[in-house]
């Protein structure tokens, strides 16, 4: 029984500093700190790239000790995104709700007014990098060029198939604009995930993608993909051989955004807190090596800037969608 | 040969210490996890995510990280069966067809046979399944990848034909509670389109759709609680069962009997498990359909059949396995579950893809030689278990419904921290009470409410791509399949005109 007791008093005494610590903690920093866990909504489902990144960003967090609280993560990936923008919208203690976004962040609201969201509103917490994309072909259609791609899926007409996560998304407005610009018919087909449109490249279920690379590089290393374009604006450091469309003379990139965002409402305290917390992140050596690996640019963005690069990529989106009719 | 050499070596490094020790700590973490309605391998999986960067802090490599998230895995499946066993909840999704007829046994005093063939099953699926993945596994990636959308469909097709085309059950019935599981199913924003359907009210929990899990935990914790004070209303019709050297004896003998169902379910839920997009819930439904089909008395399913019981345990647990597959070689997850181990993998620092095996035989070969040390392990701790769980049939029907009332609501909240979730549950839950009164069968709503959201966008993608019907049919894979289910589906709509057209003779 002595032990039983001795173990009991031994708990006791961690928690008792534990939450002394954590008093000190709390005592001998400065401003706004959390004071419960954090509500960390991911504007995707799980397994997907958006999600993978949230789940590393909220495992360097854990790993590093960054935050006084945790991040308590939940996927709300409903109607390309609309579900997760309601519930930060309507989130009860913003200053607790933080959230990733994509580029859906603009689209949604502008596509679907009647959900009443003003992504202005939202605290412009970091941007933590620009995903790329590419356009990918199977290895065995024999297509080794931009131009080749080009004119067989002119001559395929609408039976030459791009398959995309989500309709009216990046994969839908990168489709829409290879339609329109080089005067192809493809089809799009939206898919749940990237990772399924990049197995059924590879399973020579569909012609082409337009994947980012984090989704396509398993079958990028094996060999049963290949990459004709980048739609970026310098070729990208992985994929060396590939020419960028504006190479082709084309004026067109595209990016998308992989930033975190604060629930409309948050304290400029709160904002400023996780704004240091995401630049820790950001400069964590796991997060540049991740960066690096799956080929994502862009730098670290945050307050004023941000909202400024939100300004201009919501006019540029609303201009594409204008163009393909998605929204009158 | 060479295959086995990195087995032997796997299970070696599986077996050190640290590795071991992981694997039992997660086996019965994910038990427990599995036995608590709500809950399921997917919770308790992402909940520990993070805490792998510590281990791996620790141990170095993502082996022994990745060790114990799979062991978490494997312990959840096994565990499932224990609440839909003795409660009559569903402990986690993968686990619904497991009530079927554990719960009429144990409602027999037969639960110690229930719980013994819950996981001898787990145990021959698991095995068999770990022998397919470690012979096959690049093969298999290859088959996986000649699924496309016409292919899941027709598989999806299937197994519907499997549901409806089951004797015994009111066909019409059946029919119509496919259908009405098909619109629930539907709820929430189409994935072609993006736009919102059937948000009723305009409640915002309806745009994420309905919830699987709050369906099955108000249909069989809510809706059969009712149902039991409704048909006893005097004291508990649970008999006890006693604890001792005889009843597992016996409990050994019945499992003899299943072992049709065991082998069904191990194959069936591999090959669905192996398929992106499918998982263990869709592998387990399957199995218990075939089965039932198959078997010389259908009728008696439902009523409490041992077979009912291994084939979809069986099934569960081959296909957690199954779904490591494509999540290794493909990069894409079977299941939720391993949607949040993928997600692991990347932390790690790994590439999934059909390389995997090749650059990374360090990774892979001591998780393949943890799932055999871990469904030892896991069977081994669950079978000293089982009278524990007996002893929680013991409790008293006044002190049991309020139990699973309370573990109802704590467990649909606890899934997706939504209240929405909750309130629906017990409405789904009066709603569950009250098809069981007009006689429609249960089963299949459930069933229809987990392949739609699969058979849905594949049969959309299909027709969008191919714009035809046929394609169904001539595809060399597909069509066979196809076929086999229009069989299936017109079989007992034929044998009833049949029926009809004799009796007026």
């Amino acid at each position: 029984m002595s032990i039983l007791k001795k173990l009991a008093t031994g708990f006791v005494a961690a928690g008792m500093t534990i939450s002394a610590m954590s008093g000190f903690a709390l005592a001998d920093g400065h401003g706004w700190k959390p004071n419960k866990p954090i509500d960390f909504i991911i504007m995707a489902g799980k397994g997907g790239g958006a999600d993978k990144m949230a789940r590393l960003m909220q495992a360097i967090v854990e790993k590093e000790g960054l935050a006084e609280r945790p991040l308590v993560p939940t996927n709300k990936s409903g109607g390309s995104g609309a579900e997760a923008l309601i519930a930060a919208k309507s989130a009860n203690d913003p200053d607790h709700t933080i959230m990733v976004t994509l580029n859906s962040f603009y689209t949604t609201p502008l596509r679907q007014p009647g959900l009443d969201v003003d992504v202005m509103t939202f605290a412009p917490v970091a941007r933590m990098a620009e995903d790329t994309f590419l356009l990918w072909v199977h290895k065995d259609s024999g297509i080794t060029s931009f131009e080749q791609w080009l004119e067989v899926a002119k001559s395929e007409g609408k039976n030459w198939v791009m398959g995309g996560t989500g309709s009216n998304s990046e994969d839908n407005i990168i489709t829409d604009f290879l339609n329109d610009n080089f005067g192809l018919s493809m089809k799009y087909i939206p898919y749940k995930g990237g990772g399924a449109v990049a197995k059924d490249v590879a399973g020579k279920q569909i012609n082409s993608s337009v994947n980012n690379p984090s989704e396509a590089l398993g079958f990028y290393e094996s060999g049963d993909m290949i990459a004709l374009v980048a739609f970026t604006d310098e070729r990208l450091p992985m994929f060396p051989d590939v020419p960028t469309l504006r190479e082709k003379g084309v004026d067109f990139s595209y990016f998308m955004q992989r930033s975190v965002v604060g629930a409309p409402g948050m304290s400029a305290e709160a904002e400023a807190y996780y704004s240091g917390l995401f630049e820790k992140v950001y400069n964590s050596a796991d997060w540049q090596d991740y960066k690096s690996k799956k080929s994502l640019m862009g730098d670290l963005m945050s307050g004023d800037e941000l909202m400024a690069y939100w300004k201009v990529q919501r006019a540029n989106h609303e201009t594409i969608l204008r163009a393909s009719g998605a929204i009158q | 040969m060479e295959v086995l050499g990195h087995l032997f070596e796997g299970i070696l490094i599986a077996l050190e210490p640290v590795n071991l020790g992981l694997a039992i700590i997660g086996v019965i973490i994910g038990l427990f996890v599995g036995a608590m309605p709500g809950l399921g391998s997917v919770n308790g999986v992402a909940i520990l995510l993070p805490f792998t960067f510590v281990i791996q802090g620790f141990t170095g490599g993502a082996t022994s990280p990745m060790i114990f998230l799979a062991s978490i895995y494997y312990g959840a499946m096994y565990g499932g069966a224990i609440s839909s066993i003795t409660l009559g909840i569903p402990g986690a999704s993968t686990a619904v067809a497991t009530t079927f007829d554990g719960r009429p046994l144990a409602m027999k005093g037969q639960a110690h046979v229930a719980l013994m063939a819950a996981a001898l099953a787990s145990f021959i699926g698991a095995t068999i399944s770990n022998i397919l993945f470690t012979g096959f596994a690049p093969l298999l990636a290859s088959v996986a990848l000649n699924f496309g959308n016409p292919e899941i469909f027709a598989l999806m097709l299937l197994a519907f034909a499997t549901f409806a085309g089951l004797g015994g059950d009111d066909f019409p019935k059946t029919i119509f509670s496919i259908c009405f599981g098909l619109a629930l199913s539907a709820v929430g924003f189409d994935i072609i389109s993006g736009e919102p359907r059937l948000i009723f009210f305009d409640i915002q929990g309806f745009s994420h759709g309905i919830r699987f899990l709050v369906l099955a935990i108000g249909i069989y914790g809510i809706g059969e609680m009712l149902w039991t004070i409704n048909t006893s209303r005097y004291g508990s019709s649970m008999s006890n069962v006693e604890v001792n050297f005889a009843s597992i004896v016996y409990a050994l003998k019945q499992f003899k009997g299943a072992w049709k169902g065991t082998l069904i379910g191990s194959f069936i839920g591999f090959f669905v498990g192996i398929l992106p997009a499918a998982g263990a819930t869709p592998g387990s439904l399957m199995a218990y359909g075939v089965t039932k089909m198959t078997s010389r008395d259908p009728s008696k399913y439902g009523k409490g059949v041992v077979d009912g019981v291994a084939a979809p345990e069986a099934a569960n647990n081959s296909a957690s396995t199954g779904a490591m597959l494509p999540m290794m070689t493909l990069g894409i997850p079977g299941s939720p579950t391993t949607a949040v181990l993928l997600a692991g993998m990347v932390i790690w620092g790994l590439q999934p893809g059909p390389l995997l095996f090749t650059n990374q035989p360090d990774f892979v070969w001591p998780l393949i030689g943890s799932f055999y040390i871990s469904n030892f392990v896991a069977v081994a701790v669950n079978i000293m278990f089982i009278p524990i769980f007996l002893w929680m049939l013991r409790m008293p029907f006044t002190i049991l419904a309020p139990t699973i009332f309370v573990l109802s609501l704590v467990g649909t909240y606890a899934a997706y921290l939504d209240m929405f979730d909750v309130w629906l549950m017990v409405l789904v839950g009066f709603g569950g009470f009250f098809m069981r009164i007009l006689d429609y069968p249960v089963a299949p709503a459930v069933l229809a409410i987990v392949l739609g959201p699969i058979a849905e966008p594949t049969l959309r993608q299909t027709l969008l791509q191919y714009e035809t019907f046929t394609i169904f049919f001539t595809r060399p894979i597909a069509g066979p399949i196809t076929i086999c289910a229009v069989i299936l589906i017109f079989l007992p709509a034929i044998q009833l005109i049949l029926r009809k057209m004799r009796s007026k003779a």
